[in-house]
């Protein structure tokens, strides 16, 4: 789970890491006042779920309230296009307004749990304000890592070892190492799978602050997190997705295709989009049922198929194990009874107790095309899809 | 032969007595697994399928001689369960609860350093092999004993795979799911060492997914390591950047994390690549007539 970024440098500042002042405005008139407040030059920064903010407007500084108000008036209510974000854009709903930064040096620091070490990695670099794939391709010497131990937590010794890698000197290197040790305890308290501070900044003034900030939460452990939950903005996420969870359909993510799809199993699911694309055709959806015992979920998917005027054909896919085939086919023939479906459904089903869900699909009556494996059922939908024009 | 279970596994249950732990012990002692403890804390003393539980994974071990655990415990105590069988010395641990926090597992894999325990998962769907021993959650029906190992990090692709080669005929030594978290317990590599020093193991099916660089590992391996044939299908060539699908481990982060690079990486190492899912069985058949 991402958050915004005032929500994240309103929990750094909690860990005691120092962030520029400032405050999150959600009309122009906040941002007016917000601005008098600090005095000065600010920067108007919209608060988007996508990096890339600067190149694509989404980052002003002004030098007056009035332009603060002005600047927020160009960005509340609009969609910023990053390259992070598709063509669609994402909303932007509010503002961070922040005192502006006299900047001499960008850094780089983050944590995040290391596949290959199983540990929680620090990464620190000289080379801040560029994305840290860019540094580790062009300038890797300059990427430095420490893994942590969780039986003993982050060590002094290490922050020494990490600031020296940065380049600071003098009073920097106790300042750094104290950041990192609270950055670390901050990342193990609130299950973060991302804690980046980039750029990290050195003022005119010899202090480090963190310019920007990136969060994310382990959604696994969001059961645990209240407060952090609390702090998701579903206006950022795609609405098919929102509206997927509310239907109780956790995994569905928007794909840009035409072919609908519903599959038992992530990699099953991902396996069938890239089959379906290997057949010609390009999916509007991956979605995952997951296991169930209940035929809800099976209708509930029918509807957002129905509800979505860009599908032209679906797929239903089925290997049955923990989830039982005569359940989903009874789904597909409430799905059937429930509402008009307005295009063509291809079905392929195996596994657990498929003699007695395709005897329900065949008492049923309803007019489906049966697909006889895996390749057949990818193949006919591509070719149903073919046949609707739209 | 076979890997990491077989006819002389004595399984035991961790959450025996919960819905799911339940149904599956059930269905793994219809397919002929001799599962002999159930631990539900607290529930020591009864029995449950007529399996007798215990209140400990030490206390089950001592009286019944269990040398392999299968969770099911909910995913805010599984740490703490799998924590405890490796305390207990168990050799093996497949643990199945998807959902685990990731910090948790953190502290499971600091654990497990310099101990005997092997585990694998969590979210996987278990490991079988077929006519021997079913210790997951797999169809066990679907299965064929033989000589092809299968690993993959999926639970209904991997039915998919091993339905496609058991109707071409060709069955398996033992087939490992070995989850779709971010830090399985056993990785591809891992996996892949048992196999290629099995003697009934002829040729071995990777069933590979975006996310992480697990599939590089295994390529450098197999370049290195391996003289027996692998099949390799990486699923999620159609993912899109930075969404997560379906499993906590797949997303694509990064350039090395897509499937084309992973796909790329296995090809050099000399692993056969099936272009598509339905084509897994074929290519491996293809593999096995040339050897």
């Amino acid at each position: 789970m991402k958050v915004h970024e005032y929500q994240a440098k309103a929990l750094l500042a909690q860990y005691g890491i120092s962030v520029p002042r400032g405050k999150v405005a959600s009309t122009p008139a906040e941002a007016r006042e917000i601005a008098a407040e600090i005095g000065g030059k600010v920067v108007i920064k919209a608060q988007v779920y996508a990096g890339g903010r600067g190149k694509a407007g989404g980052i002003k500084t002004v030098s007056s309230p009035a332009e603060a108000e002005t600047a927020t008036g160009q960005l509340i209510g609009t969609r910023l296009v990053t390259h992070q974000t598709g063509q669609e854009g994402v909303p932007v709903g509010k503002v961070l307004v922040e005192e502006a930064s006299d900047v001499t040096r960008q850094l780089y620091l983050s944590i995040l749990v290391d596949g290959t070490s199983r540990l929680p990695l620090m990464m620190a670099s000289e080379a801040g304000g560029m994305e840290i794939e860019e540094v580790a391709q062009s300038t890797p010497e300059k990427i430095f890592r420490r893994d942590i131990d969780p039986a003993i937590g982050f060590q002094p010794f290490q922050g020494r070892k990490l600031a020296y890698g940065m380049n600071l000197d003098g009073g920097q290197i106790s300042e750094a190492t104290r950041m990192m040790t609270n950055l670390y305890k901050l990342f193990i308290d609130k299950d973060c799978s991302l804690a980046e501070i980039n750029p990290l900044v050195v003022t005119s003034e010899g202090k480090l602050l963190a310019l920007d900030a990136k969060l994310s939460f382990d959604d696994n452990a969001l059961y645990r997190q209240k407060d952090i939950q609390e702090l998701q903005d579903k206006d950022q996420e795609e609405p098919l997705e929102v509206e997927a969870r509310g239907w109780g359909i956790d995994n569905y993510v928007k794909m840009d295709g035409d072919i609908g799809c519903m599959v038992n199993g992530a990699g099953l699911a991902m396996a069938v989009n890239d089959l379906i694309q290997y057949c010609g055709g390009r999916t509007a959806n991956f979605l995952d049922i997951g296991t169930l015992n209940n035929t809800a979920r099976v209708v509930n998917s029918f509807k957002m198929f129905v509800a979505d005027s860009r599908i032209k054909a679906i797929l239903v896919n089925i290997f049955g194990g923990m989830a039982r085939v005569d359940v989903i086919a009874q789904g597909i023939v409430e799905a059937y009874q429930q509402m008009n479906i307005p295009f063509p459904v291809v079905i392929r089903l195996a596994g657990t107790n498929l003699e007695e869900g395709q005897r329900i699909l065949a008492a049923s009556g309803i007019s489906f095309i049966q697909a006889k494996d895996f390749y057949d059922g990818a193949h006919r939908v591509v070719e149903a899809a073919e046949g609707v024009t739209k | 032969m076979s890997i990491l279970v077989d006819e002389n596994t004595r399984l035991l249950v961790q959450g025996i007595t919960g819905n799911e732990g339940s149904f599956h012990a059930q269905r793994c002692i219809e397919y002929g697994t001799k599962v002999v403890a159930g631990v539900t804390p607290g529930k020591g003393g009864s029995q449950h399928w007529s399996v007798p539980v215990f209140d400990t994974v030490e206390k089950a071990m001592a009286e019944t001689g269990a040398n392999a655990s299968l969770m099911f415990v909910p995913p805010a105590f599984a740490a703490d369960g799998i924590l405890e069988a490796i305390d207990a010395g168990m050799p093996l641990v497949v643990c199945i609860t998807e959902g685990i926090p990731v910090l948790d597992m953190v502290k499971v894999h600091r654990y497990l350093r310099g101990r005997s325990t092997r585990l694998i998962g969590p979210n996987c769907p278990g490991v079988i092999s077929p006519g021997k021993c079913k210790a997951g959650i797999m169809v066990g029906e679907i299965h064929l004993p033989g000589n092809v190992g299968v690993v993959s990090r999926s639970g209904t692709l991997t039915y998919e795979v091993v339905s496609q080669l058991t109707s071409l005929g060709i069955g398996q030594s033992t087939c490992v799911g070995i989850g779709g978290d971010a830090l399985p317990g056993s990785t591809f590599v891992d996996i892949l060492e048992l196999f290629e020093a099995d003697r009934d193991t002829k040729a071995v099916v990777l069933i590979g997914e975006i996310g992480g660089t697990m599939e590089q590992a295994a390529a450098e391996f197999i370049n290195h390591k391996m003289t027996k044939p692998v099949v390799a299908f990486v699923a999620g060539s159609t993912a899109p950047l930075g969404k997560r699908m379906g499993h906590a481990g797949a997303i694509i982060t990064g350039s090395a994390t897509k499937a084309s690079e992973k796909i790329k990486a296995l090809s050099q190492a000399g692993a056969i690549i099936a272009r598509h899912p339905a084509e897994v069985g074929f290519t491996t058949k293809k593999a096995l007539e040339n050897l």
